[in-house]
């Protein structure tokens, strides 16, 4: 019965660095999910619409660019409007501690920093999409 | 070779505002560093001025943001062009970033016959790897070609192109894509410069090259050498060359950012050391050493410091600059060279088959190899197969580095207050009259750069003159290639 876990992966903003973003794509399709890659120089009215119209259960973000306080707060207000508050929002790249902390108090639920195994934001995906069905 | 010169250390630095970088460069000459390195912002490596929309929340982060000649003659005030090199990360808007560098040295009243220094404006790289392009690449190209021909008349002992591996291998390829994708850009450039009529010996000897410093010691010093013995071959005997300097290929090396951790960050500089001394014994002409906290921020003044006492080290202290290619006739580097030359030859003859570095561009070719070969190393990590200290081999939890560089929207306000100020000042009759000169140029087949210069010098922000060109050339959406 098990239908594949939809995600969604995106490059906001300028940062053109996606090694990590096409790397996390890949080892989630290895992993039987159902990935969409948005490329890069993606706003946040991009990733929420895309999220959307690919009926996603999770947003996967690529952000090294510095700019995710400018970034996140923007996507996670937009899904609230479009009623999307359940998408499972996780975010990947250069964020310091500080920065992680409030972004999850504002509804990140993860924040993975340089050096994160494949397998645990596997694992976690899994059960966090679990815990909501 | 080093006895009589050493190579020049030359740290990549750039952060927030022109202010704060320049009293930056000013620390770093202070501390024995010997050339300039510029890393420019998100907005400004892609052409958008720091008050545009999509500069929100990028302006001064990940490098200087630099919207106008104001900002480049700030950048450097109090450093005379005539005495000190300079290198110029910028690629998509080189031609208009270097035409406000020689904007700023006329200022000086320097000589542009006398300077030197180096542009990175090796666009195909962008497409391959870095994804910092604006327009398709053949105007593209045409405009690398543009700053080729203009360095040779005008500006002899400047470096107009940095061809790239670094940024390949930082997107996760092997140390034989990262050799053979890079030369055959070289190969790619000499073409189109040749085609515009441009004899080879009259700008071959200024081209120059860029790589990486990666963690297994003898495959990179095997990689410089396979380097400096292609690139020779294939000036001579491909294109002709017949003068020595367009045989040299000159580099400059980066320590790899992508093999420094998170995790236990002291680690880095061990890294790094090590990573320096490959680029040494392999005859890099310059280097950058990485930070400690590349895997947190911008370098912090003290960590930047210390990346450069790494080089002094090695530079005074270690004898290693006794000889000139101090390994070769070692059993194993002669052998490991004869491989990657071998390895970085067959895919060159590949992209050759294809019709050049364009078709394989457009055909993905680069991309998926390098998208293929940055997916086995990161499994080969999560197997563990491949151990990186620190990480999945002697975890520990420990310390977090200390006084991270931090830049907050402060540099945004305060370069959207100076380009408000800009925009009133000076005369937009001029700058509109300088744009429209630079779209005619563009449409048609002449130089760009004079025309450049002039809307340079109307102060025309970077963000005006790649959208002149933008108009012209039209923009370029990449297919993603996983």
């Amino acid at each position: 019965m098990d239908e594949p876990i939809r995600v969604l992966i995106a490059k906001p903003g300028l940062d053109g660095h996606d090694r990590g973003a096409k790397v996390i794509a890949r080892a989630l399709r290895d992993a039987g999910m159902e990935v969409v890659y948005t490329g890069l120089r993606q706003t946040p009215e991009m990733i929420v619409n895309a999220a959307l119209q690919e009926d996603v259960q999770v947003i996967g973000l690529s952000i090294l660019s510095g700019a995710h306080n400018a970034i996140l707060p923007r996507i996670l207000e937009l899904l609230r409007e479009k009623g999307m508050g359940d998408v499972l929002v996780i975010v990947g790249g250069i964020v310091p501690d500080e920065d992680a902390a409030q972004l999850k108090q504002q509804g990140v639920a993860a924040v993975y920093q340089p050096g994160a195994s494949l397998e645990e934001i596997v694992r976690f995906i899994r059960s966090s999409v679990q815990q909501a069905a | 070779m080093y006895q009589g010169r050493l190579w020049t250390m030359r740290q990549f630095s750039g952060f927030a505002t022109p202010e704060e970088t320049n009293r930056r460069y000013h620390y770093l000459l202070e501390q024995g560093q010997t050339g300039l390195s510029v890393a420019f912002d998100l907005p400004t490596l892609l052409g958008v001025d720091a008050d545009h929309p999509t500069a929100l929340g990028e302006v001064g982060k990940c490098g200087v943001a630099v919207s106008s000649l104001d900002d480049m003659l700030t950048l450097f005030a109090g450093i005379p062009l005539a005495g000190v090199t300079v290198s110029m990360t910028i690629n998509s808007p080189a031609a208009v970033i270097w035409a406000m560098y020689l904007a700023v040295a006329e200022s000086q009243g320097a000589d542009w016959t006398r300077i030197s220094g180096t542009l990175q404006n090796d666009i195909l790289k962008e497409y391959i790897a870095q994804k910092e392009y604006l327009y398709p690449p053949r105007p593209s190209m045409r405009l690398v070609a543009d700053t080729i021909e203009f360095a040779a008349r005008h500006v002899p002992r400047f470096n107009p192109v940095s061809i790239s591996g670094y940024h390949i291998r930082e997107a996760g390829s092997t140390a034989v894509q990262e050799l053979a994708f890079t030369l055959r850009d070289g190969i790619e450039y000499v073409e189109w410069a040749v085609e515009r009529g441009l004899p080879v010996d009259s700008f071959a000897g200024r081209l120059s090259f860029f790589f990486n410093a990666h963690s297994d010691f003898f495959e990179e010093i095997a990689k410089y050498r396979a380097a400096r013995r292609m690139w020779a071959v294939i000036m001579r005997d491909r294109f002709g060359a017949r003068d020595e300097r367009s045989l040299k290929l000159r580099f400059h090396t980066q320590t790899a950012g992508c093999s420094l951790t998170w995790q236990q960050p002291y680690n880095n500089v061990v890294r790094t050391a090590v990573q320096a001394l490959a680029g040494v014994l392999g005859g890099t002409q310059s280097l950058h050493t990485n930070s400690l906290d590349e895997a947190y921020a911008l370098p912090g003044e003290r960590a930047a410091t210390l990346a450069l006492r790494t080089q002094q080290v090695i530079a005074y202290e270690s004898g290693v600059t006794a000889a000139p290619d101090p390994l070769g006739g070692s059993y194993f580097v002669e052998r490991l060279t004869a491989e990657v030359e071998r390895a970085a030859g067959d895919y060159i003859r590949r992209i050759d088959a294809m019709g050049g570095m364009i078709p394989a561009i457009e055909a993905g070719f680069p991309q998926r190899e390098i998208a293929q070969a940055s997916y086995d190393y990161q499994r080969s990590v999560e197997t563990g197969e491949r151990k990186i200290v620190g990480v999945n081999a002697f975890v520990e939890s420990e310390e977090r580095p200390m006084e991270l560089l931090a830049i907050d929207e402060s540099a945004a306000r305060r370069q959207e207050e100076k380009l408000a100020a800009l925009r009133k000042r000076r005369s937009q009759a001029r700058v509109d009259a300088t744009l429209d000169a630079l779209r005619r140029a563009a449409a048609g087949s002449e130089n760009t750069m004079p025309a450049i210069l002039d809307a340079v010098r109307a102060y025309a922000t970077v963000g005006e003159i790649c959208q002149a060109l933008a108009e012209v050339f039209g923009g370029y959406q990449e297919k993603s290639i996983l």
